[in-house]
């Protein structure tokens, strides 16, 4: 089985938000939650760079490790789900992730949380695939219906890639021989083991 | 005589220095681990190659821009969620584990071995006041809210381990989120109890020589010595200054994590849960032992507290020098 992972090519990415449009449309996300979202460094500075950044599916996942109820499973894809059922709203998860991913619709006063939403890979969750349950909880599952996740597939310049790790791995790869320049895969070393 | 003490009494210092030693040991490291940046180590720097500065700044944590708006939108890797991660599941959890099964191991060891301390002398007949309604509407008020906050945040740190098997995970998650909310709600409550506490009892628990005495006799539990003690013996204070400090901590560090909507950033919340945890640890630790004492362990100890009165015969037996002090007061009235 394939080893999904996202990679944003930061000198490509042109920081056009489309990634965190398309995300927020095709699942219908819940109001205060993005899933996906762009992060410019040197903003305005001749070294300025921009990363999409979502939910990586880490392998040896922190927000599995901390989860108190236990709620996140890996797909045979080397996704990381969670079972909305299950979850509390603790926050813990997001306490624990390197990436900021897990978000929490604000549920009655003081801020308390609701249950935890974040990028699925376009992979539904536990309910049974493309039922009305799982649109409803988790958003739309493009992976059942043999597609690549929504943000990479329509990133204007390809910066944004999603899928098969080897594969994405190889593309970048050609494209950094092509540059002559390093590789920086940014984010794998902290969230891929495999 | 004196000369034979000394040999004893010098153990009993070193072994009590040994435990603060050992304690310190294990917890004072592991709050810098905390505000380190990342666990991984630091690759090779370029310093001169603008695009590895960029990348450097990345790892460190520094902060960029976003058009998303939220908590802490714009940072990229935030390093030390995954140094709190290794801290609660590790360390805290395991030596907390040790800690509280470890009490109560000692706790069961020590009562079939001395059993109850006994009243020395028959009861008289003849009682005194020894805590109002009021103290004792407080204790019992903040006591059942300590028990509920101990359950339910004990439940999110070791349920995964033995309540999930027992209940299965929908089980479980149906609990914890009633577990969660309880804890939430009942926190502030059980703050304003324990700060209540702290300042009406107060007055009676400076520590003083007499306490000193009162350790050197392990407050009359070995042996059959019964040393003086006032209205709170040394035991009772030591009880007392743990809740004053480190209940308040564990009360302050719960606000943080309770009130997530002042935008609190995720170090500060790490930093505030181990806090939590840890004085949690140590707090339901100590509990043990008071309750212990209070009930099985002490013939007499918990009418004080339930019906507010207690026989002149048991106050002489513990509390001999408030006794004292009671008596005077009603003779000068
Ligand atoms: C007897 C006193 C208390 C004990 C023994 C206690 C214990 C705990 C424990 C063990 C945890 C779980 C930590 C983990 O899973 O890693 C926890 C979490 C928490 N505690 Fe307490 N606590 C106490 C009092 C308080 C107070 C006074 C407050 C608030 C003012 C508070 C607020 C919280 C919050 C907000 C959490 C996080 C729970 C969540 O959101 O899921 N606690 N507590
Ligand atoms: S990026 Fe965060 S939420 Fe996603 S798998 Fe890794 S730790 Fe979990
Ligand atoms: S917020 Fe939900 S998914 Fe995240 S750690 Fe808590 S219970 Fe688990």
């Amino acid at each position: 089985m394939a080893r999904m992972k996202f990679l944003c090519d930061a000198e490509r990415c042109i920081e056009c938000n489309a990634c965190v449009t398309a995300c927020k449309n095709e699942h219908e996300v819940p109001w205060g939650v993005n899933r996906r979202r762009v992060v410019t460094i040197d903003d305005g500075l001749p070294e300025e760079k921009s990363i999409s950044v979502a939910c990586m599916h880490c392998s040896d996942a922190p927000c599995q490790a901390v989860c108190p109820v236990d709620c996140f499973y890996t797909t045979e894809d080397g996704l990381v789900l969670h079972d909305k059922d299950i979850c509390i709203g603790c926050g813990y998860c997001f306490y624990a992730c390197p990436f900021g991913a897990p978000q929490y619709p604000q549920e009655g006063a003081f801020g308390a949380r609701g249950k935890m939403d974040k990028c699925t890979f376009c992979a539904g969750g536990p309910e049974e695939d493309n039922s009305q349950e799982e649109l409803d909880k988790y958003g739309r599952n493009r992976l059942a219906e043999g597609k690549l996740p929504l943000c990479a597939e329509m990133c204007s310049t390809k910066a944004l890639l999603a899928g098969d790790g080897d594969i994405v791995a190889d593309l970048f790869r050609s494209r950094v021989v092509r540059r002559g320049g390093r590789p920086d895969n940014w984010g794998w070393d902290t969230a891929y083991k495999d | 005589m004196a000369a034979a003490q000394a040999p004893t009494k010098r153990k009993k210092m070193m072994l009590w220095t040994g435990i603060l030693m050992l304690v310190a040991i294990f917890t004072l490291p592991l709050t810098g681990y905390l505000a380190t940046g990342s666990v991984e180590a630091e690759e090779a720097s370029e310093a001169t190659n603008p695009r590895a500065d960029t990348w450097r700044q990345v790892r460190q944590g520094s902060e960029g821009y976003s058009a998303v708006t939220g908590r802490e939108t714009n940072e990229l890797i935030q390093g030390s969620g995954e140094n709190w991660r290794q801290l609660r599941n590790g360390p805290m959890a395991t030596y907390g584990s040790w800690l509280l099964v470890g009490v109560l191991l000692v706790l069961s060891a020590f009562y079939l071995w001395r059993g109850q301390v006994k009243m020395t002398h028959p009861r008289t007949g003849e009682t005194i006041e020894r805590w109002t309604v009021n103290e004792r509407f407080l204790h019992w008020t903040t006591a059942v809210l300590f028990v509920i906050l101990g359950i339910t945040g004990l439940s999110l740190l070791y349920g995964r381990l033995v309540l999930i098997p027992v209940l299965g995970k929908e089980g479980f998650g149906v609990y914890a989120d009633l577990a969660k909310l309880t804890h939430n709600v009942l926190g502030p409550a059980f703050m304003v109890c324990l700060l209540i506490m702290v300042v009406i009892w107060f007055k009676h628990n400076f520590l003083n020589r007499i306490d000193l005495e009162w350790f050197k006799a392990y407050g009359g539990m070995i042996g059959d010595k019964h040393p003086s003690a006032e209205k709170l013996n040394a035991g009772e204070k030591m009880w007392f200054w743990t809740l004053a400090t480190a209940g308040v901590a564990l009360c302050l560090s719960g606000l943080v994590l309770d009130f997530p909507n002042f935008g609190q950033e995720r170090e500060v919340i790490q930093l505030a849960h181990v806090i939590h945890l840890i004085t949690a640890l140590i707090l339901v630790a100590f509990s043990f032992g008071h309750i212990y004492i209070g009930t099985i362990g002490t013939e007499g100890a918990l009418e004080g507290m339930t019906g507010g009165q207690v026989d002149v015969a048991w106050a002489e037996q513990h509390h001999d020098l408030w006794l004292k002090q009671v008596q005077e007061k009603q003779h000068s009235k």
